[in-house]
C-alpha cells in the first residue's frame, strides 16, 4: 500500500456542517492559505446533515437578547454550561444564518423580510439541499477535498498536533496530511449503545450511523481534555422513525398524551413545570409513563386538519422522509391516529448536549495546533447547526491567527511506520473477530451495564464497575479484528474508536456521584441533583502509555 | 428492505467512473455489480436517509421502510429539479402523493 504525502497550512478534519463553514471563512479571511478537507464520505451528502434539515433551532429573534439566551441553555442543562463558549455562539448565530442563505439555502419570512418566527428560538427552513448548498460554497473556494478518505489519528510528537493520517477507503491509499493548524469537526458518536431497531433496520438511528465519535477517539488517544461525556444526549423522537418532535409539536401545536389520552405532562408532572418542563423532563415524564403502566405517549395529531397534514409531510420530507412512508397508510394517517413517541438509545455529541474537547474560548482545544468546532467541541450544548457554524468561524478566526509564526514538522518515520500497521492489521486477521461482532458485544455492555434502553437509561456503581471491566477486557480482544475488505476495515476502525470512546464515558459516568440532567444522567444510588458539590465539569484525560484516565473537576467559569 | 433498486430502469451511470448513488452514499454503501448495475452491500447498515433516491437521474432507486418498522408497502421516489426537489409517495394501494418543494434559492432570488 502507497503512502501519499500532502502539505497543507490548514487541516481540517470532517467536511460537515462545521468543517465546510470553516473552510470558506479561512478563504474569506486568508485567500491564499491551503486547506485541505479530510472526508469520510463526500461532502455533497455527507454526516447529520445527508438527510437534510427543516428548521434551525438556534436562533436569536427580536427581543431575545445574548443574556437571555444563555439563561435559557443554563436552565436547560441545569447550571452546567460553559457561559464564555455559549455567549460567544449567540453572538454570531444570525450572522451565520444570514451567510448560510446567501449561500442558497430557502428560509421561511415575514412580508418585511424578516424570519418568521417557528418558535421562540427558531425558524422554519426548507433544508432537503443544505449540505449540498454548504458543498458548493466549499467548491467555490481552493479548498482541496479529500473525499472516501477516513481519518485515523493525529500527527503528534508530544508536543503538538501537527497533522494527521488518513485511509482512503476507494483508492487504499495511506494518507500522511501534515499542516499547521487541524481543526476536528467530525462530530458527535452514535452506535456506541445498542440501538432500539434491530436486524434490518439497526441504522435506522436518529444520529448518522457514520459518525462514529472518531473525533473524539482521535483526541482521547493523544491525551486531549475532554469534558462533559456523562452528559449524554437522549432524543425523545417519533418512535421508530426518528423523527423530531418539534415539527409536530412546534409546527402543528400538538399535546403529549398518554394511552389513556391524558396530557401527562400537566396531569402528572406539573412539579416539574408540566408543558413548560425542561427537555429532559419531558423524556423522563416519558419513560415514567411507560414504568407506570400508562404508555404509550403519543403526540396528539389527531385535531390536524388535510392543510397542517400536507405542510407537516413537506417539512418531513425536508428532513426525514421514513415517517411520510409510515403514514402512507390509513391506519397510520396523523389525523386519525396519534404519533406515537419514545426515547432513543444514548448518543454522545457536542450540539444538543456538551460532550467534547474541552476548548478556550477561541476554541483552541488542550494540545496546540489542535482546534475543534461543532458536536465534537464540548460546554456549549443547544448550538445545533448554526451553532457549529459560528463555532467554526471562531475556531478558523483562531488557527489562522496562530499558524503566523508556525512551520510544518516532519512527522517521525517510525510514527507513519506504526500508524500504517495499525490501520491496516485487521485486513491480515483472517480468522478474526467480525467488525459486527466487535459492534455487537461493545453495544451490549453498554445497554445493560452502562444504562441503556434495556435499563431505562438508570446508573449505578456495580453496573459500571462491571462494564469499565468488560471493556477492557473487550479491548485487549480488539487485536483480533479482522477484515475482509477495505469497507470492513472502514467498519473495524469504527469499532476501536467507538470503544475507546465509550471507556472514557463509562468512566465520565461513574465519576458524577449525583442526578445532574435526569434520563441522560440518572444515579440510582445517588438520585438528587446535589448543588453543594458538583456545580462543576467533570473532565478526563486518557494515559495511551498507562491505560489509565485521569478525572479532572473544573469550575463552571475557567 | 431499505432501498430498492430496480434493474430494469437502471443503466449504472454508464461512462462516469462511480455510480452517483455509489459516489453519493454516506454510508459508503452503494456499488456498481459486475452487470454494471447498482446495488447495495449491506441492507441493515442503510440509514434510509434517501441521497441515493434523490441523485439517480433515471429515478431506479425507491426507499422503503424495513419490515419490522412498518408493514404497509408503502414507497417514495424522488428527484431534482433545478430549485426544487420533487417527491411521490405510493401507499399500499399504489395511490400517489406528489410534492413539489423549493430546496434552494437560484442566484438572483
Amino acid at each position: 500500500m502507497s503512502i501519499v504525502p500532502i502539505d497543507a497550512d490548514i487541516l481540517i478534519i470532517g467536511g460537515g456542517a462545521a468543517g465546510c463553514f470553516a473552510a470558506v471563512e479561512i478563504y474569506k479571511k486568508s485567500p491564499g492559505c491551503r486547506v485541505v478537507i479530510m472526508e469520510k464520505a463526500h461532502i455533497e451528502r455527507s454526516g447529520c446533515l445527508a438527510m437534510g434539515l427543516n428548521a434551525i433551532n438556534a436562533y436569536l429573534h427580536t427581543g431575545q437578547t445574548p443574556d437571555s439566551y444563555v439563561a435559557y441553555v443554563e436552565r436547560q442543562f441545569e447550571g452546567i454550561i460553559r457561559r464564555d463558549l455559549v455567549y460567544s455562539i449567540v453572538q454570531g448565530l444570525n450572522d451565520a444564518v444570514k451567510d448560510v442563505e446567501k449561500m442558497g439555502l430557502p428560509i421561511e419570512k415575514n412580508a418585511d423580510g424578516t424570519y418568521k418566527m417557528r418558535g421562540k428560538r427558531s425558524i422554519r427552513i426548507f433544508g432537503e439541499r443544505l449540505k449540498p448548498i454548504l458543498a458548493e460554497a466549499v467548491q467555490k473556494t481552493p479548498a482541496r477535498v479529500l473525499n472516501r478518505v477516513v481519518a485515523t489519528n493525529f500527527i503528534y510528537d508530544n508536543t503538538r498536533v501537527c497533522g494527521a493520517f488518513g485511509f482512503g477507503v476507494r483508492d487504499g491509499v495511506f494518507y500522511v496530511v501534515r499542516a499547521k493548524a487541524v481543526i476536528v469537526a467530525t462530530g458527535g458518536a452514535s452506535g456506541i449503545y445498542r440501538p432500539h431497531n434491530t436486524g434490518e433496520a439497526r441504522n435506522l438511528l436518529w444520529y448518522c450511523p457514520w459518525n462514529a465519535g472518531t473525533g473524539y477517539a482521535m483526541g482521547i488517544r493523544i491525551g486531549a481534555e475532554m469534558t462533559s461525556f456523562e452528559n449524554r444526549f437522549i432524543a425523545l423522537r417519533v418512535k421508530d422513525v426518528n423523527a423530531p418532535t418539534g415539527t409536530i409539536a412546534v409546527g402543528a401545536h400538538s399535546k403529549q398524551i398518554n394511552a389513556r389520552g391524558e396530557d401527562y405532562l400537566e396531569r402528572y408532572y406539573k412539579h416539574w413545570g408540566g408543558n413548560r418542563c425542561l427537555t429532559h423532563h419531558r423524556l423522563l415524564a416519558t419513560i415514567e409513563e411507560k414504568k407506570n403502566g400508562r404508555g404509550p405517549c403519543y403526540l396528539d395529531t389527531t385535531t390536524l386538519n388535510e392543510g397542517d397534514e400536507r405542510r407537516l409531510k413537506e417539512d418531513f420530507l425536508n428532513m426525514n422522509p421514513q415517517i411520510v412512508l409510515l403514514w402512507a397508510t390509513k391506519e397510520r394517517n396523523p389525523r386519525k391516529k396519534p404519533v406515537e413517541i419514545y426515547g432513543t438509545e444514548p448518543f454522545l455529541v457536542g450540539g444538543h448536549c456538551q460532550a467534547g474537547y474541552w476548548i478556550d474560548k477561541d476554541r483552541r482545544t488542550t494540545i496546540p495546533g489542535l482546534y475543534a468546532a461543532g458536536e465534537v467541541a464540548g460546554g456549549a450544548p443547544k448550538k445545533y447547526v448554526s451553532g457549529s457554524w459560528v463555532e467554526a468561524r471562531i475556531a478558523a478566526t483562531t488557527a489562522l491567527e496562530d499558524i503566523k509564526d508556525v512551520s510544518l514538522r516532519h512527522p517521525d518515520e517510525d510514527i507513519i511506520r506504526r500508524e500504517k500497521a495499525r490501520v491496516l492489521r485487521p485486513l491480515s486477521i483472517k480468522t478474526g473477530i467480525s467488525p459486527a461482532e466487535a459492534r455487537e458485544r461493545l453495544q451490549k455492555i453498554m445497554d445493560e451495564y452502562a444504562g441503556g434502553i434495556s435499563m431505562n437509561y438508570e446508573l449505578h456503581e456495580e453496573r459500571l464497575l462491571e462494564a469499565r471491566r468488560l471493556l477492557k477486557c473487550l479491548r485487549d480482544r480488539m487485536r483480533d479484528l479482522s477484515a475482509m475488505n477495505h469497507y470492513a476495515l472502514v467498519e473495524a476502525l469504527e469499532c476501536i474508536d467507538r470503544l475507546d470512546v465509550a471507556r472514557v464515558l463509562v468512566e465520565h459516568l461513574i465519576y458524577r456521584k449525583e442526578t445532574r440532567w435526569a434520563c441522560y444522567q440518572t444515579r440510582l444510588d445517588y438520585p438528587e441533583k446535589d448543588n453543594s458539590r458538583w456545580l462543576t465539569f467533570v473532565n478526563s484525560v486518557y494515559n495511551p502509555k498507562t491505560d489509565e484516565t485521569l478525572m479532572i473537576e473544573r469550575p463552571l467559569c475557567p | 428492505m431499505s432501498i430498492f433498486i430496480d434493474e430494469t430502469i437502471c443503466n449504472g451511470c454508464k461512462g462516469l467512473p462511480e455510480a452517483r448513488c455509489e459516489r453519493i452514499c454516506p454510508g459508503d454503501l452503494c456499488y456498481r455489480k459486475e452487470n454494471t448495475k447498482a446495488a447495495i452491500r449491506d441492507q441493515s447498515a442503510c440509514w434510509t436517509c434517501a441521497c441515493c433516491v434523490k441523485e439517480c437521474p433515471v429515478q431506479a432507486i425507491e426507499l422503503r421502510l424495513p419490515f419490522q418498522i412498518c408493514s404497509n408497502g408503502s414507497s417514495l421516489k424522488a428527484r431534482l429539479k433545478h430549485d426544487k426537489t420533487i417527491w411521490t409517495i405510493w401507499d399500499a394501494e399504489r395511490h400517489q402523493e406528489e410534492f413539489i418543494i423549493q430546496a434552494r434559492c437560484l442566484k438572483g432570488d
